[in-house]
Formats: structure tokens, C-alpha cells, sequence
């Protein structure tokens, strides 16, 4: 009697710990949700003349260059990033260990600042088309040489600096993919290419569209590269319509468009994998790695080399190059202050969305409702939504929050407290949390999909609580996608511009502020040591993660 | 496994406790509160000798002026600004519409700003002028060919001519003056003209034509001239060459003259202390502090009575377009218009 009466105390203890998980998860997915609402609520109206001119004029350009634009650099990132993964993870080449992280390096570098470099160098009066002018003697229009500044070279730009997302995500995919399974498909008499593209690709399948579509969403809110290139993408559409024309409702309209589309786009490709399941079978432990000779391993390396020169090293070297006439710079206080800044902004967005990943990715996984998963999903869409699109959308709120409890306040008690939230540092991480929250949650719920839920209920079963489950099996388990959501999300804060410059605090400044500033007054030179700062404050993390990676692949 | 768990229960204290205290506004109690879409190293170094002088501090936040615009119609009376200030005449028209600004006056202010640089009813102040002039390779092109931006749109200049995005404000800014001097039908049948006159589409910046033309893929470029000087000025020795390869030419001289945008600043309806960021216009409408504020950008003061920099007196004097320049910001979203009709991308 006296066993059962517990047993049941702790049926109902269990009971509320889920609904209150199930109450904070949805809770605070709404809150993360409302500047993406009031974004798509644009649509209520009112719709402004501006419309009727953009049908007749640009909008069928902006939307077909757009589709370009995710085209290419969708299957850009994919063959850069899959390929790469699957080399430092199945195979054994000279540096592999070095490419494994150094690969990664590119992700730090901002897309409108390896645009900027590659265009000095390779555009009609860089010094590459001169010497070549020079050599040959030939004058403009003698000969055919790639134009950088284009749609084409737009998607080489964004490509060579998304790619890392595909190849962290995919990478881990492989790693934790057992010996087993190939094992297997070998002994079946596949080959090792017939494996790779009948077993490890299909099974690597979500974390690689997770990576993709962390990349599809980046492009389409990128802006800096595609307006320096002259390519009329959407985003350019929606500056030009609020900047331009003056029509702020218009453009969030636009916005809103660009967010349907993904959200439809997205949700087809969860639907074309939604009855496959992807769990980790078997034991944890990882396949041998193919040890690739003679031409094998030189293209395996030249390959490696060839992404990581032309996605950092080349770029790099041209900032330092840059940067080396303003070295004196870094040793003024502002510098500092600017580097402080920045890595606490990056710290603490990088940490907020990563509870909160872990709360709504894990709240899903137990709770697999539709409310949830509609409020994950919306919560999530910020990523899609450049950067000062969403400012708005989390500006609108919150100073309608402050002005209406300021009103309220000077009514009742006679105090005018003015703002209390805008434009501090709680309202600019609240913004990056709204921004990035996806990247974090891809990264997680990538992970979670692989812990089988068998794992779960067998937890369960023996009387642990859902917070049980996740700091004893979950937790140890997904050390990997943890790390790797938080250098995301650490890198991307980094090198952010729109949301910091306009809901920042005053006296406020940042490494991207101070790079964006000079470089947008095209005083390249000067922009660069900023740009450095980014990329090397970027590697900190980098080089963490590899470190805990392969400490963790050491382990049994 | 407990590592991992005791650093995440340390890193969420601290981020809890970080974010608590940052939730508290940065910035000094009692100051002027400047919202600035001109950037912080072209403005900086004279707020802080305001502050010298008059003790009164100062708090900057800076960024895109719409952007900023937003911020300020979003935060409504509770806005913390006191000062608009703008690198184009187009967003001070666009605050003063959206009834964002207050009218200031002052002898000072009166007698000083010239009445084309200001708003017709004091809602702002312009502090230096920029202008939109051609670039030219001199081996490739007769001076005497060149006349005004009507001209460019001569079959003579075809395929010879690069300019950047109709994006770019200056560019709006440009037609939105034609439109105003010309009137629609002229500037349409302008702009078809000039743009199939383009060498190339439209892209980069200002500095990136100038380099075409010094590198011979296009033989007159249209740019604001502070990007000449910042060339000619350059730690780079490569953009230095270029820059030194074209020479200025001011376009309407014979006529109505050059095209002239401005950086403008006004105070805010928020204001919470207006008398100050008045007192803050007319500092930096100062005989000095013109002569820095224009130097430091190779602009042109507004006030007649300071000379240009040694570099622009190089250039000669020129005439300048008196249209008002609010004009450019009520017309702006017209030439926009007129610029996708004619596929200026």
C-alpha cells in the first residue's frame, strides 16, 4: 500500500515537472515568436501603391535572382561541405587533424568582407586582370575574364563562407555514424563509393539539410555582398523599398513574403524525410578510416587546401596585408573596448540560445504536440529575415511595451521611468536570440534525432524524470552538437551588423560596427584590422570545439 | 559528463547576472543623446570638444538613417534622442514629415546656414555640403565634350560611362534634383539615355568607378568628390595611382550647377533636452568646427565664409545647385521609381 501511494507521488511529481517544462517551452517560444509575427502580420495591410510599381518594374528580377542565388549556394555548400566532411571524418590523409578544424575557419570570416577582397583582387583594375593586361598587352575588351562582381560570383562568395555549417553538421553526422553500418554495406558487396552514396549520405541526411538550410537561410538574408555586387536580390528589394521608396510597411510585406516562402520551403523538405527515422544503431563505435594513398591523398589534400586557401587564406592574407598599416590600432583602449564588447555580446547571445535550443528541442522531442512544434517552428524563422528586418520587429514590440507601461505608471503612481528595455543590451541579445535561435536549434535537434527515443523511454521506465533523462543520457550524448550550437551561434554574433548598429546601446561599439563603418565609407584598408579581430577572436571557439571533438571521439 | 553540467550551471548564473546588469542603458546620466546616420569617426573627435568646452556630455549611437528613423518614430515621446543627425538631406525631410523634429531658432543659426541648406521652417540644419561630380581619363576624353549630367545621355557616351547602383542615396538624390529642375518627362527620357550609356551594371562604390576609369574599362564616371580625395589622400599606394589618373570636372556650370547633397542635423520632438543640442548645431556650425567637420571627409563647409581644404581649393571653385535641398528628400521615392523604370539597377 505504502509503495503504491509513492509510486503514484511520483507519477504526479513526474506530471507537473512535464507540464511546466511544456508551459516554459511554449511560453517562451511565443515571446521568441513575436517580432517574426509582427514581420508576417505586415500582411494585414494596408498595401501602399509601392506594390503595383514593383509588379511592373523589379520584383520578378528580384524573386528569380534570389532563387538563383539559394540554387547556387545550396548545391555549393553541399559539395564543399559534404565533401570535405566525409574526407576528415572516413578518411586518413597528411594534415587531416589540421584540415578537421581548419576547415572550419572560413565560417569567421563575414561574406561582405571576403566580397571586398576578392573583388580588389580580381576585378578589371586588381592586379590580377592588370597583370594580365600588362603580359598580354591587351586592352579593355580584348579579353573574357569572370566577372566577380555578378550573380555567379555573389554565390561563390556566400558559398566559400557557408560551407562550414554543411561541414560541422555533416561531419558529426559521419562521426557518429557506427562501424557497423558500413561494415555492413561492404559486406554486402557495395563498394566504397556505392556505400557512401547508399549509406553514409542518406543516413547523414538531416544533419546536411539542417546545414543547408542554416546557409539557404543566411543568403537569403544577406545583404552586404549582393549590394555591393549590383545583383538585385530580394534583400536588395527590401532596403530599396524601405530606404529608397520610403515604404518601411512595404518592405516588412516583402519580408514576410521572403518568410512564407521559407517556411513552405522547409516545411517540403521535413515532409519528403518525414517517415524515414535516423537513429544511432549499435555500438558508438566509429569506423576505421580509409587511409588514402599516392594520388588519392594528394587530391584529397589539394582539395582541402583549395577550399581552405580560397574560404580563408587567401582572404586572410589580404587583411593582414591590409591590416598591417594600421597596426598600431590595437593598442588604443577603443580597440580593446571593441574586442570586450564583442565577445561579450557573442558569449552571451551564444549561451541564451542555447538554453533555449535545449528547452524547445528537447521539450519537442518529449512533447511532440502540434502547438510545440508550430512554435518551435516560428520561433526559429528569424534566420531567414535580415538583420534589420527583424530590428524592426523586435523594436516594435518593445518599445510599445515600454511606452504603454511608462503611460501607465505617470497615470497610477506619478513616475515616468521612460524606456526601460529598448535600447539596452537585454533588447540586443533578446535580437540575437530571435536571429539565431535556429542555428542553435539545428544543431541540437540534429543531434537529438540520433539518441534513439527507445533510450528515452528506457530512462523513463526506471523512474527518471524528464530532466533526468536529459542531464544523464542526453546531455553526455550530445556534447558535440551542444559545442558546435554555441560556436555557431558565437560566430554569427561576432560578425553580425544590422541588428547591433540599430538596437544598440549608445557609446556601444563593436569589431563589426567598426569594420562596417569603414568598409561601407570604402576605406577598405582601415576596415581590415576590425575584420581580422573577427576572424581571430572567431578561432577561439574554433579551436575549443576541435579540442572537445576529438576528446570526445578519444573516448570509449 | 559533470564538468560539462557544473560550467553550464556557472555559464547560465553569469549570463543571468550579465544580462541583469546590462539590462541598465549604457550612456552618461544629463547628456545630449545624438542618434547619428553620419559615422562616429567623422563626428566624434568635435562632439568630444563640445564636451571640453561646455561640459556637456554627450552620448552617440550610430547607424543607417532609416534605421535610425525607425527607432525614433517606434520609441515615440520617450525617445532618449535630442539630435538627428544625417549624411543626406532626404532622411531629415523624411523625420520633419513623420513629425520627429522641432523647430529651432537662433540668430546664429539664422545668419549663418544658408537658406538652400535648411529646412524652409528650421526643423534642420545642414553642416556640410557634398557634391556629385564626373571623373574623367583625360588620354581618353575631351574636356570640351563634357558639359553637364544632361549630356551623359548622349549616343556619343556609349557603352563609356560606369556609375554605381541606383541604390545608393547619391544617385537617388541626383535624379530626384533633375526631377525637381526638369520635370518628369525630361529626366525619363534622360535616364533611358544614360543608362544604355553604361560600360558596365551598375556596382561597388564610388572608389570602384574611379578605379575603372584609371584602369580604362569605362572613361567617365560619375561620383561624389569626397572619394577622390579619400583616394588621392590613401594609405594605399595602388589607389593613390588611380586617383591620380582622372581628373574632376564640374558638371552645370553653364547652367544651374553642380548637384550638392548635404549632412544635416536636427532636434528631436523627443527632446528631453533641446536648448543643448541647439546649442550643439550651432557649435558645430562654428568657424572651426566647420573647417574639421568638412576637412575630415574632404566635404564643403555650408558656411560661404570658410574656405575649403587645400586639396579642394585645388579643384577651383564651382557653382552649385541653390534648389532647396529638401527637395531631394520629397522627390526621393519618385526618382527611385524613375530609376527602375529605366533599368538603373
Amino acid at each position: 500500500m505504502a509503495v503504491n501511494h509513492a509510486a503514484s507521488h511520483r507519477g504526479e511529481a513526474v506530471n507537473t515537472a512535464a507540464w511546466l517544462w511544456r508551459l516554459a517551452m511554449v511560453s517562451s517560444a511565443a515571446v521568441v515568436a513575436v517580432p517574426v509575427v509582427v514581420i508576417v502580420a505586415s500582411l494585414l495591410g494596408p498595401y501602399s501603391a509601392a506594390w503595383r510599381h514593383l509588379f511592373d518594374t523589379v520584383l520578378l528580377d528580384y524573386v528569380v535572382n534570389s532563387l538563383l542565388l539559394m540554387l547556387g549556394v545550396g548545391v555549393g555548400t553541399a559539395l564543399l561541405g559534404v565533401s570535405t566532411a566525409w574526407l576528415t571524418a572516413h578518411c586518413e590523409f597528411p594534415g587531416r587533424r589540421l584540415f578537421s578544424w581548419a576547415l572550419l575557419l572560413p565560417m569567421a570570416m563575414p561574406a561582405y568582407i571576403i566580397a571586398y577582397t576578392y573583388t580588389g583582387l580580381l576585378d578589371f583594375a586588381g592586379p590580377v586582370q592588370s597583370s594580365l593586361r600588362a603580359g598580354f598587352d591587351w586592352q579593355h575588351g580584348d579579353y573574357w575574364f569572370p566577372e566577380i562582381r555578378s550573380l555567379g560570383g555573389a554565390i561563390c562568395m556566400l558559398s566559400l563562407v557557408l560551407y562550414p555549417y554543411v561541414y560541422l553538421l555533416a561531419r558529426v553526422a559521419f562521426m557518429d555514424q557506427s562501424a557497423a553500418l558500413g561494415e555492413a554495406s561492404r559486406s554486402l558487396g557495395s563498394s566504397a563509393s556505392q556505400t557512401f552514396f547508399r549509406v553514409t549520405l542518406p543516413m547523414a541526411r538531416p544533419a546536411i539539410a539542417a546545414g543547408v538550410s542554416l546557409a539557404l537561410m543566411e543568403t537569403l538574408a544577406d545583404y552586404g555582398t549582393v549590394a555591393y555586387f549590383g545583383v538585385s536580390a530580394f534583400t536588395t528589394g527590401i532596403f530599396r523599398t524601405w530606404y529608397g521608396l520610403g515604404e518601411l510597411q512595404t518592405a516588412a510585406q516583402l519580408a514576410a513574403c521572403l518568410l512564407l516562402f521559407v517556411i513552405a520551403l522547409f516545411a517540403l523538405e521535413r515532409r519528403s524525410r518525414a517517415r524515414l527515422r535516423f537513429h544511432r544503431l549499435g555500438t558508438r563505435r566509429t569506423a576505421r578510416r580509409i587511409r588514402l594513398r599516392g594520388w588519392r591523398a594528394i587530391t584529397a589534400v589539394a582539395g582541402s587546401l583549395l577550399v581552405l586557401s580560397a574560404g580563408f587564406l587567401l582572404p586572410a592574407a589580404q587583411l593582414t596585408g591590409w591590416a598591417a598599416q594600421h597596426y598600431q590600432d590595437i593598442f588604443t583602449a577603443a580597440f580593446v573596448a571593441l574586442l570586450g564588447n564583442s565577445f561579450l555580446l557573442a558569449a552571451l547571445a551564444s549561451l541564451c540560445c542555447l538554453l533555449l535550443a535545449l528547452l524547445l528541442g528537447y521539450g519537442k522531442r518529449a512533447h511532440p504536440g502540434r502547438l510545440e512544434a508550430v512554435t518551435t517552428r516560428v520561433a526559429s524563422m528569424g534566420y531567414a529575415v535580415p538583420g534589420t528586418v527583424i530590428a524592426v520587429g523586435v523594436m516594435i514590440p518593445f518599445a510599445w511595451a515600454d511606452n504603454t507601461l511608462d503611460h501607465w505608471l505617470q497615470q497610477n503612481v506619478g513616475l515616468s521611468p521612460g524606456l526601460l528595455v529598448s535600447g539596452t543590451l537585454g533588447a540586443l541579445v533578446f535580437a540575437y536570440v530571435v536571429r539565431f535561435l535556429a542555428v542553435s536549434l539545428q544543431s541540437v535537434e540534429a543531434g537529438l534525432t540520433r539518441i534513439r527515443p527507445d533510450i528515452d523511454e528506457a530512462a523513463r521506465s526506471l523512474g527518471h524524470t524528464p530532466l533526468g533523462v536529459l542531464r544523464r543520457i542526453h546531455l553526455p550524448m550530445l556534447r558535440g552538437s551542444l559545442l558546435t550550437a554555441l560556436l555557431l551561434v558565437f560566430v554569427d554574433v561576432l560578425k553580425e551588423l544590422p541588428t547591433t548598429l540599430i538596437l544598440r546601446p549608445f557609446n556601444f561599439n563593436t569589431l563589426a560596427v567598426r569594420a562596417h563603418e569603414l568598409a561601407s565609407d570604402e576605406r577598405l584598408a582601415e576596415a581590415a584590422l576590425p575584420a581580422l579581430a573577427i576572424v581571430l577572436i572567431g578561432l577561439i571557439p574554433v579551436i575549443l570545439l576541435t579540442r572537445n571533438m576529438s576528446k570526445a571521439a578519444a573516448d570509449p | 559528463m559533470p564538468l560539462l553540467h557544473h560550467r553550464l550551471i556557472r555559464a547560465v548564473a553569469l549570463s543571468m547576472l550579465t544580462a541583469a546588469g546590462g539590462l541598465v542603458a549604457c550612456g552618461a546620466p544629463d547628456a545630449v543623446n545624438v542618434y547619428s546616420a553620419r559615422q562616429e569617426a567623422l563626428i566624434k573627435p568635435l562632439l568630444d570638444q563640445f564636451t571640453e568646452e561646455t561640459g556637456i556630455a554627450i552620448n552617440l549611437v550610430t547607424g543607417d538613417g532609416d534605421a535610425l528613423l525607425a527607432r525614433l518614430r517606434n520609441e515615440g515621446d520617450n525617445s532618449p534622442a535630442d539630435l538627428f543627425l544625417t549624411s543626406d538631406a532626404g532622411k531629415l525631410y523624411r523625420a520633419q514629415a513623420d513629425a520627429l523634429l522641432q523647430p529651432v531658432t537662433s540668430p546664429t543659426l539664422q545668419s549663418v546656414a544658408p537658406a538652400h541648406l535648411r529646412s524652409d521652417e528650421n526643423y534642420w540644419y545642414g553642416l556640410s555640403v557634398r557634391a556629385r561630380v564626373l571623373v574623367y581619363a583625360p588620354d581618353r576624353v575631351d574636356p570640351a565634350a563634357l558639359s553637364d549630367y544632361a549630356s551623359l545621355a548622349d549616343p556619343m557616351w556609349r557603352g563609356r560611362i560606369c556609375v554605381r547602383s541606383s541604390g545608393n542615396i547619391y544617385n537617388q538624390s541626383l535624379v530626384a534634383g533633375m526631377l525637381a529642375n526638369d520635370g518628369d518627362d525630361a529626366t525619363a527620357t534622360w535616364l533611358q539615355g544614360f543608362v544604355a550609356n553604361f560600360a558596365r551594371p551598375p556596382q561597388g562604390g564610388d572608389r570602384d568607378q574611379i578605379k575603372a576609369v584609371a584602369a580604362g574599362q569605362c572613361d567617365v564616371a560619375l561620383v561624389n568628390s569626397y572619394y577622390l580625395g579619400g583616394m588621392l589622400q590613401s594609405d594605399d599606394a595602388g589607389e593613390r595611382e588611380a586617383a591620380q589618373q582622372v581628373t574632376l570636372f564640374w558638371p552645370n556650370q553653364a547652367g544651374r550647377g553642380a548637384h550638392i547633397n548635404i549632412s544635416g542635423a536636427g532636434v528631436t520632438r523627443a527632446a528631453s533636452k533641446p536648448e543643448e543640442a541647439r546649442q550643439l548645431i550651432e557649435f558645430m556650425l562654428r568657424e572651426e568646427s566647420q573647417r574639421w567637420y568638412a576637412e575630415v571627409n574632404n566635404e564643403y563647409p555650408v558656411r560661404e565664409d570658410v574656405e575649403p581644404s587645400a586639396l579642394l581649393q585645388s579643384w577651383g571653385p564651382f557653382r552649385a545647385d541653390e534648389l532647396n535641398v529638401s527637395e531631394l528628400g520629397r522627390l526621393n521615392a519618385e526618382a527611385v521609381k524613375a530609376m527602375d523604370r529605366a533599368g538603373w539597377r
